[in-house]
């Protein structure tokens, strides 16, 4: 056996951590709506995956991506029907395949999915929004596992940036609003936000390239966040990486596009000025 | 080719996207649907609710009480019980009473006798147990009433959040207050009670279960971390108890023996034979957490909520009461819980019997299914057929906190609500709550069963109309007119007393039960006289039903103890079979329908 066969596929890395998270909520507290629920969620977004991953790509996809989706459904969204797991999960993932631009998908498919939920079928989706346990050990667990994996993928930096923003934006919420301080950071000791600084923000295929960029749009993730705070939205952080997020790649894009045409410029030389040069030597 | 299917891929997802309002469209489980042709135009649902406080003499606002100034910023929620009523027929004339609770420090509660007119008169006073909310002694929060002598005079046990008392009814003109000798705790803050006799020995024993801890009193504060310690997972919360009635006025704390210990939030309780072997079992709605199944195992207990599918997905329980929904002889259970679009879906549950009946008896939660999942922020709930059709029905009542019509609490609250326990479990790091509402001026539920399990509300359309925050609801035929009225305890806010008119065409049948002990000081194979947990079930038109009398179910009420059977349109009767608690069987052979029977235990 060759050592490159014993390398580990870092792709599945994410995976076991958000394995973790559900493992430990679920057998520790019961925190599921059910099992059969979030099972539902991550079998229909893995087969919309293997579907359209098939049909647009040509080729079966990795699967590590809706697996993530799928159980970030099954564990974010709080219905007491069921058709909204399913739904939710399959928002999520064809949202790759529709909302595009240069061939790259803008929104992280779980944030589009859970947004999407939540505003168009309120009358039957909450979100995540409680506690699990009463103690501080399953958190230590998810943030260690969370932070050595993060750490391994060089992603850290992403959630480590949102932390710190959180914490001050709570701050300034708390001197502007007048309420306490720990009821502002309430919000980020509770599981949703283990998945949303653990999957949603620090999400490779959604986030922009640069390290800095990265750091930056958290920060306004977060300063967005906390506006939608001030105006009393209850799912503030999804609106703000809903918003953000897209903003952030399409800069991107564009900029990327720019460059690319500028570089393209430089490089070609004109025809005319290529004769004339071509004349000169 | 790849364009092509992009196109129908984008065509598809603006399809999902669609997909919850065209649910919504094409989903009418929650609306009534239009009468048809051949319901009469007068009935379309069966009945009519008019609501009759004030022609019936019976007004009375509740008020809430002031607690330690440490929570004046959340006072509003943290003093937000203590509205409720529980019917008892207190001088044994056939006629319907009732028992409300006031709440604010230094008022009356009221005991309305019903004087068979029409009308009631308040003589709590006159009795001596109007004055029953003196600071220092704590506030009431409820109250249940049994027979705990067998003398023929129902008692009344209140529970407050400070000292309960046990009174005793003298021959219904007045009451002995006997707490001292009963062993009763000097302090607890109790939102649940029911009598029960759980080891059948013909005595009426009595469970209570705590809301915060018995440690707390909440008009003197030592600090503020006195709120739950999570909002899922709390088990900071009083402890339960239960009094073994040992005869003679005196009673033994048996909890820790019997089996039952819990620090969850205790809301609700109900017992009832939930297993068929006579032994009656305890189900515990609790806030801020899972409920409990206590399963009576031969006159011990044992926690068997998980084992039965009850004891997982955490909620906030605020009702526990059974019926037998789908006439299949056994009993559903259904918990209130909190649902606000958008913010907090947890929806009610109502479990459902699964599977025989072993040891433990096995539920599934169809309530989502049987269309009873979305009501509010749900508090007190009871099953009854109120159009006497021959299906259960179920009355639920919701809203929290109504204040503010602009302004709601409830951002703040989702803040706090998934905070970690070193935060949520302190009073002070809660926000200030103000003049916000916090899930208020909510419809309440009137679902009528169709018989083959959905229900459908038509509260707007039978005139259960009001927007008051509802707590406690208790059903009971107030005029003896064959009917099932409505009477709700609403906090801050004026009891209501629903008429209840239904379609001449329906026929109905009544027990009033009686158990064969005479005294209690005797272990002899009878039923308490209150007849608490005796079963009686309904044989017609090729269908049955199965009720039993209840020491208390819903959240803080007590039902009429008569049992109530709607039988639809042209019935025949086959037979009735009672169960009493002493094992005796009894079985009356077709009973006249559209009368009330009353029923005494073979000595």
């Amino acid at each position: 056996m060759t050592p490159s066969r014993l390398r580990f596929d870092h792709r599945y890395l994410a995976p076991i951590l958000v394995t973790v998270v559900l493992v430990v909520g679920q057998v520790a507290f019961g925190f599921l709506e059910s099992w059969s629920r979030t099972f539902l969620a991550i079998g229909t977004a893995i087969g919309i995956e293997l579907l359209l991953g098939r049909l647009f790509a040509g080729k079966w996809p990795h699967l590590a991506s809706a697996y993530i989706s799928g159980i970030s459904v099954g564990m974010l969204v709080r219905s007491p029907a069921i058709w909204p797991y399913a739904l939710c999960s399959a928002i999520s993932i064809t949202s790759k395949y529709v909302l595009r631009v240069k061939g790259r998908h803008i929104w992280n498919p779980s944030n589009f999915g859970v947004v999407a939920m939540l505003v168009l079928a309120a009358d039957t989706v909450a979100g995540l929004s409680v506690q699990w346990g009463n103690n501080l050990l399953p958190m230590a667990i998810v943030w260690a596992f969370g932070t050595v994996i993060l750490y391994t993928l060089g992603r850290l930096h992403i959630t480590v940036t949102y932390v710190v923003s959180f914490v001050l934006f709570a701050a300034l919420r708390a001197a502007l609003t007048g309420h306490p301080f720990l009821s502002e950071v309430a919000p980020i000791t509770g599981p949703m936000y283990q998945l949303f600084i653990f999957f949603m923000i620090t999400d490779p295929k959604t986030t922009v390239r640069p390290r800095w960029a990265q750091c930056l749009v958290v920060f306004l993730v977060a300063a967005v966040e906390a506006v939608f705070r001030l105006l009393e939205f209850v799912h503030a952080p999804y609106y703000a990486l809903f918003v953000v997020g897209p903003a952030a790649n399409l800069v991107e894009v564009a900029l990327s596009q720019r460059r690319t045409t500028q570089a393209a410029s430089a490089c070609t030389p004109l025809p005319a000025l290529a004769r004339t040069q071509g004349d000169t030597t | 080719m790849k364009r092509y299917a992009r196109f129908v891929l984008a065509i598809v997802f603006v399809g999902m996207l669609l997909t919850p309002f065209l649910i919504r469209r094409l989903g009418s489980r929650t609306q009534a649907p239009a009468p048809s042709a051949e319901q009469n135009a007068s009935w379309p649902y069966g009945f009519r609710l008019t609501e009759s406080s004030k022609a019936a003499g019976l007004e009375f606002v509740h008020e809430a009480p002031t607690l330690d100034s440490k929570l004046a910023h959340i006072m509003p929620q943290v003093a937000s019980m203590g509205a409720a009523v529980s019917i008892v027929d207190v001088d044994a004339d056939g006629l319907a009473d009732m028992y409300v609770t006031n709440s604010r420090e230094g008022s009356s509660n009221r005991l309305f006798r019903n004087k068979g007119d029409g009308r009631f008169e308040d003589v709590a006073g006159r009795l001596g147990i109007a004055d029953l909310n003196r600071p220092g002694t704590g506030v009431s929060m409820g109250s249940v009433w049994g027979d705990y002598d067998n003398d023929g005079f129902e008692d009344l046990f209140l529970y407050r959040w400070g000292r309960p008392e046990l009174f005793h009814n003298d021959r219904g003109q007045g009451f002995t207050r006997i707490s001292e000798q009963t062993g009763l705790p000097e302090w607890a803050n109790i939102n649940a009670a029911v009598w029960v006799d759980f080891d059948r020995d013909g005595r009426l024993d009595l469970f209570m279960g705590g809301y915060y801890a018995e440690t707390i009193n909440l008009w003197k504060l030592a600090d503020t971390k006195m709120m739950p310690e999570s909002f899922e997972y709390a088990n900071n919360g009083g402890r339960k108890y239960l009094f073994r009635n040992l005869g003679g006025g005196r009673f033994e704390e048996v909890s820790a023996r019997a089996g039952i210990a819990s620090r969850r939030w205790a809301l609700a309780a109900v017992a009832a034979d939930l297993k068929g072997d006579g032994y009656p079992s305890l189900f515990v709605a609790n806030d801020y957490g899972v409920s409990e199944l206590f399963v009576n195992e031969n006159g011990r207990f044992r926690e068997a909520g998980r084992e039965a599918g009850v004891g997982y997905a955490p909620k906030s329980g605020m009702n526990a009461s059974v019926g037998d929904v789908l006439n299949q002889g056994r009993f559903a259970i259904y918990v209130s819980n909190i649902s606000e679009e958008g913010i907090l879906l947890q929806g009610n549950n109502l479990w459902m019997p699964d599977g025989d009946t072993g040891d433990v008896p096995r539920y599934e939660n169809l309530a989502r299914a049987m269309g009873v999942d979305l009501g509010g922020w749900s508090f007190g709930a009871q099953f009854g057929d109120l159009n006497n059709d021959g299906f259960l029905d179920l009355y639920l009542v919701n809203g929290y906190v109504s204040a503010s019509r602009e302004e709601s609490y409830w951002y703040d609250y989702s803040k706090i609500a998934g905070a970690h326990r070193l935060v949520i479990s302190d009073a002070k790091n809660w926000p200030a709550m103000g003049s916000r509402s916090l899930a208020g001026y909510q419809q309440k539920r009137v679902w009528i069963s169709d018989g083959a399990g959905r229900f459908i509300d038509v509260a707007q359309m039978v005139g259960a109309t009001d927007r008051f925050d509802g707590r406690a609801v208790a059903l009971a035929d107030l005029f003896n007119r064959g009917a099932l009225d409505v009477v709700v305890a609403n906090q801050r806010g004026p009891l209501l007393a629903y008429r209840n008119d239904v379609t001449p065409a329906n026929g109905w049948i009544a027990f009033d039960l009686e158990g064969a002990c005479r005294d209690d000081k005797t272990s002899a194979p009878c039923t308490n006289r209150s007849a608490i947990g005796a079963q009686v079930t309904l044989f017609w038109n090729g269908q049955q039903q199965l009720q039993e009398v209840s020491g208390g179910s819903g959240f803080c009420a007590q039902n009429q103890r008569r049992l109530h059977f709607g039988l639809g349109a042209g019935a025949t009767v086959e037979k009735a079979i009672v169960r009493w608690p002493s094992g005796k069987m009894q079985e009356l052979v077709r009973p006249q329908p559209n009368r009330v029977h009353r029923i005494a235990e073979p000595a």
